[in-house]
């Protein structure tokens, strides 16, 4: 079905950045249509505490991506979640998003906000095992794993910190990483390597996991001797870092080699009316604010698109 | 209790009423983690369409919540959240951990007839 309203805009993501864009364009009185892969909020949501939002003493992710989801609907703003997005046509002047393999939406401009998600081993038994041994979420699900031998996935801050809180529960953390150092903050390094409870496989990656109704072991491989070895654990945290949600959008806007949009200082794109922010976008530091800032900046530019094209209809109308 | 915008349900009496009142009934058991706020979200999304389907959350650290915790249906769960779907009062299937909007949609198709 193809709906005949063409929007102004069209945003792809409800997170920070496209409802923070939502907000802006639909207050400026251009129609707007949120279509967004997964929960509105994005990573926001999952943001357990937010003490660092300018204006906001301390609030929870939940409830700030609520709140944002509110106003973007209080100005007008449509939102369709939990869809799939199956094809999209930028490159013409009227651009188009279909969803769902069936529903076709139109409109002058398009700002790319899809974010990132967290990063999966992809490796056999990890879909079998996720909810029966396998985590990505230690405040979670750490509780389940009280005197239990596990496995941490990673390197970063993120892993280091995590695996150093599991030791509250679990009788013994291995560290699993595919290089010969970790990537996290020296004091994470230290705290982690300081820790009774854990123990490290580094150079290593996971093969396999192995178990019958839950989880029971891992295939390990170290990647600078070729040596194998099955580690039992009842449990595996994995932590190793976020991937932009820009597969789809691969041969048809210009992305990086690691899949992020490049955009310029207005948020423009390669293609003309098609605008970029958030977690997806090439730049230095990912937080909420940098978020919201840029979906303002590529909301404002896609008003000023959108007027000019509005400007040069009602010229010709009038020659 | 959850900031969800669901139905929440606080103790084993009001789970046992629920699931008696209503045929079809999908519980999300969890926390406000980021496993478990996904479901929330995909469940409040399908209420509008899923109208043969009454939803709900319950406390996963609620006491009350061991009606489910402790189902035979959910031993040996080992993430969050633990989501239950009942038909006619009776438990008809369980998942751990984070479900996608497809995988959630499969499991009401099959147990609860696709929305009309």
């Amino acid at each position: 079905m193809k709906e005949d309203t063409i929007y102004d805009v069209i945003i792809l993501g409800a997170g920070a950045a496209g409802l923070a864009a939502g907000i802006y364009t639909s207050r400026a009185k251009l129609s707007t249509l949120i279509l967004n892969e997964g929960t509105p909020g994005g990573q926001l949501v999952l943001t357990h505490e937010i003490a660092n939002y300018p204006g906001v003493e301390s609030t929870s992710g939940y409830q700030l991506g609520n709140i944002m989801k509110k106003q973007a609907k209080s100005f007008g703003c449509k939102i369709k979640s939990n869809l799939h997005i199956t094809a999209v046509d930028l490159k013409s002047e009227t651009k188009t998003v279909e969803v769902n393999g069936k529903d076709t939406y139109a409109a002058h401009t398009v700002i790319l906000a899809p974010g990132g998600r967290p990063r999966m081993l992809n490796v056999p038994g990890e879909e079998e095992f996720k909810g029966k041994g396998i985590s990505y979420c230690a405040t979670c699900d750490g509780d389940f794993f009280q005197d239990k031998e596990i496995i941490v996935v990673g390197g970063g801050n993120s892993a280091l910190e995590e695996a150093v809180s599991l030791t509250k529960y679990a009788s013994k953390v291995t560290i699993v990483h595919q290089f010969d150092h970790f990537q996290g903050f020296e004091h994470a390094i230290r705290d982690a390597r300081e820790n009774e409870k854990i123990e490290f496989e580094m150079e290593s990656m996971i093969q396999e996991f192995i178990g019958s109704e839950n989880l029971e072991a891992a295939r390990v491989k170290n990647m600078r001797t070729g040596e194998e070895k099955i580690i039992n654990v009842e449990g595996t945290f994995i932590f190793i870092g976020y991937v932009p949600n820009t597969a789809f959008f691969k041969d048809v806007v210009e992305l990086n080699e690691y899949g992020e949009l490049l955009t310029d200082g207005r948020m423009k794109t390669n293609i003309p009316g098609v605008y970029g922010a958030g977690d997806s976008i090439k730049k230095p530091y990912r937080q909420v604010t940098t978020a919201v800032a840029d979906g303002t900046i590529a909301a404002l530019s896609a008003a000023e698109y959108v007027n000019e094209i509005k400007r040069k209809q009602k010229d010709l109308s009038e020659a | 209790m959850l900031q969800t915008n669901l139905k929440h349900i606080m103790t084993a009496d009001e789970h046992q009423k629920f699931i008696e009142e209503n045929d079809n009934v999908m519980i999300c058991c969890g926390r406000m983690g980021p496993m478990c706020i996904p479901v929330y979200g995909i469940m409040e999304e399908l209420e509008d369409d899923y109208t043969h389907v009454t939803f709900a959350d319950m406390e996963f650290d609620n006491p009350e919540a061991a009606v489910i915790r402790n189902a035979p249906e959910c031993r040996g769960f080992m993430g969050l959240p633990f989501t239950v779907y009942y038909k006619n009062g009776k438990l008809v299937k369980a998942t751990s951990s984070i479900q996608s909007m497809d995988q959630v949609t499969a499991i009401l198709n099959e147990q609860f007839g696709e929305p009309k």
